[in-house]
């Protein structure tokens, strides 16, 4: 490993350091004890939602997280669902399973904390005193761990219907029953539920910590919450929205320096990236988008591409490329040349691989936090900005993992449309219709191997089809 | 704000202007007490606040609607969050803050409500920033303690906590018990948000932060910033000094912070306390200009250099960053040392400027030129409505760093000129004989 390449790579401390603590890249630090997440409420009430995005959110910035849903340990338990009947709360032999259930998942929600998880969401209702007191015992007293509830409230119908329309009518337990019929039997579910429904209190369960999220959102109540996770996890939960919208990511347009085959700097759009920017432009004012918002980075080629669009532009400086270090305005052949090992490190851990004086795709993800946290709170946007950034964006949305984010495909002059749907996201590619360079590098069987259409023979074509494109 | 007397919605008023000024939101404090001390002639007793006394009751309306008028007309003017300072106890006075501030004006409006019956903390509160008020100067400490009690008895006739039967239209947030539970209603927008996660990780144990630069570098000697040098044979002698200043102090669960730079970890290796790494503290990125001493960058990029003394808090280096681009950066480490008790971190001179400029309250102005010498340790404790600041210099010799600002934009000192810094080279070599 050259000293460069080592210098890439944060040195290893003398420090006390057992796991690798949120904030990706950024920080080492001894680890606090894994938490668990237990969700409160009755059915239809958006508990599953919270957990599956609240995962992803954690996952995406480097906490280790896992959802256990309970309902899941139930249909694995029984025979195929039936009827409402089996969650009558006076149905004893039902009970008894879905008390084997919840014990089960506990177990492995405990198994997998011990073995290098950090945070598990237990997502079932856990509507009842003693059923949360069970908890507590089991994961706080036993096994020394965090505990945090998180109860969703809701009382609008609306909400719920179009909660149970949406998630629950196409579940599993429904496949042999029409909407119709799906839909009734989920709202007599609801009312077994109901009868034994016991709301976090804080006098009867002073010592627990949690949270309550009242009709998506319009009142939240904080209880003792404690410590770094449970803090970001409550900003995170207040800052999340139920109302439709879109999010559209797009690169900026072809630029001088996509042409030379040259990786960062601060160039224009060439030609093609000029008249994407116009065919974007149009595309956004035919489809009359509501109150949208455009984000650009600070560099020349992504506010030149977003210049003819009548909307709000914000400028965002952590929506800038990844910053390439000692490699900026280099072609990857350049590259392969003068740094070979570098070149060859890269290719092995893509995702942590830091350009010497530069960023790694882990750097971007802690710098783009703040920019998914404003995401998060928006209606309609559209993002331009580079291809690293965008790969990170869409990591997030699209829940991939760190080992694929470093080689999803956002191509230039592509619009990716992501609409909120059910428990993730829709994804859209729209290309619209101008031709631009690759600049895609998959990963190499062999790290360090240049392809073929990177080398300078090949790249002099596509500036010679530039100037034709010209006359 | 909303609350009785003594339940901190001054020390959050002034915490929270504090923060919002430090992240680039143009914020003011209009407290209404000072509002009533000017408006009257001195302070007599408690009598001033009974509920019948008609007379000092219109003075007291008069007074907060003369704020709200500077608190509208100081937001027309450019500001950007006020904060209304008073106990505002009541649904009548909250709806006439409304109708004033959303209806006619057209502003966003946020209550913050702290509630608070723990005795002890009440007292503690009286005894630390009440009993010293302007109010108070004639009378004696016992007196004065048992005048305020009285004083807050008048306000909890008629104290209305926020309702959110009553006034369901109201964004507003409940502290209890400085933070034990928090409820927030209705917030919109990205400052409230902001600010109700701020409030939330702040609280009001008594601890102790501690600042220093990393110790002495090769670089300093050779007068280059930037780059990932070793410590100096002076550096280390501080580094030892260092950990022995701590362990003789005893700090109980002290946690150490250093950034990701070989000098500030080579200062705290012998610390016995647990030690965090941040990227975030890393030291301001000079980007063309890394490693080069402040002659050489005189000499090459003039331009540059005087427009750094132009506007040094805003000018960024090429392919580097401003001032701003570190406050943005350094904004969860603020966050997490408020979350935090006893901390000591270790960084660099520029980075510790804006961390010194946040407890201190300094202007972006300031901020460029606070003096972060080498060795020394910087205790911060916190006190009433502030910070005390201690400068604990270790009694080891090092360069002096501090470039403060020139009359004319693009001098160079003398003492960073080479014919200068050879003579300090020298003195480092004999040293290590």
């Amino acid at each position: 490993m050259s000293p460069e390449t080592k210098r890439s790579i944060p040195p290893p401390t003398e420090t006390i350091q057992t796991k690798p603590f949120p904030v990706r890249g950024e920080r080492a630090n001894y680890v606090n004890s894994p938490h668990v997440i237990a969700m409160v409420g009755l059915p239809a009430r958006g508990k599953t939602y919270i957990s599956k995005k609240l995962s992803r959110y954690l996952n995406w910035i480097g906490i280790n997280t896992k959802v256990f849903n309970l309902g899941e340990y139930r249909r694995h338990a029984t025979s195929a669902y039936k009827s409402h009947e089996f969650f009558r709360q006076d149905n004893k032999e039902a009970m008894a399973i879905r008390t084997q259930c919840a014990i089960d998942a506990l177990h492995d929600v405990c198994y997998w904390l011990e073995c290098g998880g950090e945070v598990a969401v237990f997502d079932a209702t856990n509507s009842t005193w003693d059923r949360r007191r069970m908890i507590h015992d089991f994961v706080v007293k036993k096994m020394g761990f965090k505990l945090f509830f998180v109860e969703s409230v809701c009382d609008d119908p609306q909400i719920i219907e179009q909660n149970i329309m949406e998630v629950k009518v196409s579940s599993p337990d429904y496949q042999n029953m029409n909407t119709e019929t799906a839909l009734n039997d989920f709202l007599l579910r609801i009312e077994h539920y109901k009868e034994k429904y016991q709301p976090l209190d804080e006098t009867q369960e002073a010592d627990l910590s949690f949270m309550k999220i009242y009709n998506t959102g319009e009142k939240v109540v904080v209880h003792k919450h404690e410590g770094h996770i449970q803090s970001r996890i409550v900003y995170y939960l207040m800052n999340i929205h139920i109302t439709p919208r879109t999010i559209y990511l797009s690169r900026h347009g072809e630029s001088e320096m996509n042409l030379e085959g040259r990786i960062g700097g601060d160039s224009d759009l060439s030609y093609r990236g000029k008249l994407y920017a116009n065919a974007l432009a149009q595309y956004i004012h035919q489809h009359d988008i509501p109150s949208l918002r455009v984000w650009t980075s600070w560099l020349k080629r992504t506010i030149q591409t977003v210049t003819t669009i009548q909307a709000p532009q914000e400028r965002w400086k952590a929506l800038n490329e990844i910053d390439a270090g000692i490699c900026e305005e280099m072609t990857y052949e350049e590259i392969a040349e003068k740094y070979p090992d570098d070149f060859a490190a890269r290719d092995q851990s893509k995702f942590t691989y830091r350009y010497p004086r530069g960023e790694s795709y882990e750097d971007l993800v802690a710098r783009l936090e703040p920019v998914i946290m404003e995401l998060e709170r928006q209606g309609n946007v559209l993002v331009v900005s580079h291809q690293a950034v965008l790969r990170c964006l869409l990591a997030y949305f699209l829940d991939k993992s760190s080992d694929e984010l470093p080689y999803l495909q956002v191509p230039l002059h592509t619009i990716i449309k992501l609409t909120p749907v059910a428990y993730g996201c829709k994804v859209e590619h729209i290309k619209l219709p101008i031709e631009a360079v690759d600049t895609h590098r998959p990963k190499p069987k062999i790290p360090g191997t240049l392809d073929e259409k990177f080398k300078r023979k090949n790249l002099a074509t596509i500036v010679k089809v530039d100037v034709k494109d010209k006359s």
